[in-house]
């Protein structure tokens, strides 16, 4: 019997002003496999990863996290499934008012009602994890580099050992050796905490590093997934393109 | 101008017209919901005491210079208009009466409104404006804590709860503004000004203006998180959003203010 899948988007479509950004998209990912999907700009990727996470709703069709209705949960049913879940986003997202480790416990502080003491000594300890000092706990958001910020944004996806973590763009920003430790730093972290991840990213060499597998959004809907090793050779004709950097080829004409 | 009634004739115009007071009533209706959740999210556990005692400091504490000063110059002005304009029909007498009734029920409230309306409801758009735009909102949601009640819930309750303080502060200011100008300029006795503002002024003079008070402060803190909550396009739409707090806010906090006055001088 196989396993169902963690979280499965079933015929979803979703519309702002104009054509429609995803068009009854199929998509799933199993339990603790690490799904990268990949695509040019504006082609849903963002959409797709907030739609899983409840901040948007579909128009059509559902996502199932663990067999239930995203869009369809109760504020507490919300509070409990999100519980197990981890987001490192595009910009870190940290909270400018309070600081980095207020910022990395704050799941801990205020939806776990942890004590003030023991949050600070787990977010340390996250911290540690992704290769910050203790020192850096005190300090804004502000007063750290873009690499840093990303750091401390994954340690705050962390910190709760995560059943399922989300990566908006994780090296979007970053020059390549902070780029490649933070590649390093997810691999590590889904694997020591069997984790399953879904990251979004047009950075191949991000998607080659922490995918098990790759899927390619275009137009709205997934025109191929497969292995991460098969990036390089499939004869599909989106990811020769997409792989390549050409012009020329049906995304083009798509455009 | 020729084009004018043919362009109605065609219905573009009524069609503009149409589309703008769909637009309010969608905008009203929008409000209204943010408005009943961010109630519910107040009076409904879990609660965040931090937040709230941090938005009392950031809302009230930091607001009494300017309302303070705003207060002192307005009981002062008052006081010169009333006593040159009042002797005209031998009113100069009653300036302290008028000068408290002025204050209390009708200037102290709606000033120091206006002025949390301009510092605190730009300040709070702004804040939650960027919050929205640096996806800091949306990372709250994933970390499992209702933006509602993380945030909006303290700035309404901490709005509600210190424009009433600070307008009893303004009364109070407003009131020694007054006499300030009138026993120093205007050769009035002190005995005589307090002796005449304490016997005049009545509890309900106070308490309608604090009424008032509770009502524009959960305006103002309303059009700050509303705007700031919707705001979209960057830092161009937090701009817009900050501008369109502090406008709203002076126009309901106007609209609030007659409707209250109606409702509290009705015979």
């Amino acid at each position: 019997m196989t396993e169902s899948p963690k979280l499965v988007w079933k015929g979803v479509s979703k519309r702002f002003d104009g054509p429609p950004v995803l068009d009854r998209l199929d998509l799933s990912v199993a339990a603790g496999q690490s799904l990268v999907i990949i695509g040019g700009s504006g082609q849903g990727k963002s959409v797709t990863i907030k739609l899983a996470l409840g901040l948007l709703r579909p128009d059509l069709g559902q996502v199932l996290m663990e067999g239930a209705d995203v869009a369809g949960l109760s504020e507490d049913a919300r509070r409990r499934l999100f519980s197990k879940v981890g987001v490192l986003f595009q910009g870190a997202a940290l909270f400018d008012s309070l600081t980095v480790w207020e910022n990395v416990a704050f799941r801990l502080l205020n939806a776990d009602q942890v004590g003030r003491a023991a949050a600070r000594a787990r977010a340390i300890e996250a911290l540690a994890r992704v290769r910050l000092a203790p020192a850096v706990a005190d300090l804004a958001p502000s007063e750290l580099s873009g690499g840093m910020q990303k750091r401390v944004g994954l340690a705050r996806a962390i910190v709760a050992a995560p059943e399922m973590l989300f990566f908006d763009e994780p090296t979007t920003g970053l020059d390549p050796i902070n780029a490649g430790a933070i590649n390093a730093l997810i691999v590590d972290q889904v694997r020591s905490l069997g984790s399953t991840a879904v990251s979004i990213t047009h950075d191949l060499s991000s998607a080659r590093a922490i995918a098990d597998e790759i899927a390619m959004i275009h137009g709205g809907r997934i025109v191929w997934r497969g292995p991460a090793a098969d990036l390089d050779t499939t004869d599909n004709g989106y990811v020769r393109q997409f792989v390549a950097g050409r012009a020329d080829g049906p995304i083009a004409s798509l455009v | 101008m020729a084009g004018a009634p043919s362009a109605f004739r065609s219905g573009a115009v009524p069609a503009i017209i149409g589309r703008g007071v769909f637009a309010a009533a969608r905008g009203v209706g929008r409000a209204s919901l943010f408005a009943t959740r961010g109630v519910a999210a107040a009076l409904t556990p879990p609660w965040f005491p931090g937040q709230i005692l941090r938005q009392v400091l950031a809302v009230g504490f930091f607001s009494l210079p300017v309302v303070g000063l705003t207060a002192v110059f307005t009981g002062a002005a008052l006081a010169l208009n009333i006593f040159s304009g009042g002797e005209r029909f031998n009113a100069d007498q009653v300036m302290p009466q008028i000068v408290a009734l002025g204050i209390t029920r009708e200037l102290g409230p709606v000033l120091a409104a206006l002025m949390l309306a301009g510092r605190v409801s730009a300040a709070i758009a702004a804040e939650i404006g960027a919050m929205r735009a640096t996806e800091q909102i949306d990372a709250m949601r994933t970390l499992s804590t209702d933006p509602f009640r993380y945030l909006i819930a303290p700035r309404l309750t901490a709005a509600l709860v210190v424009l009433p303080l600070l307008t009893l502060v303004a009364d109070i200011i407003g009131i020694a503004g007054g006499w300030l100008v009138a026993t120093r300029v205007l050769a009035v006795d002190p005995t005589i000004y307090i002796r005449n503002t304490a016997t005049f002024i009545q509890g309900w003079d106070v308490e309608s203006g604090l009424i008032k008070a509770a009502v524009f402060g959960f305006i103002v803190a309303l059009m700050g998180c509303y705007h700031g909550y919707h705001a979209q396009g960057g830092a161009r739409g937090v701009g817009r959003a900050t501008t369109n707090a502090v406008v709203t806010s002076a126009m309901l906090i106007f609209a609030a203010d007659y409707l209250l006055t109606s409702l509290f001088t009705r015979p």
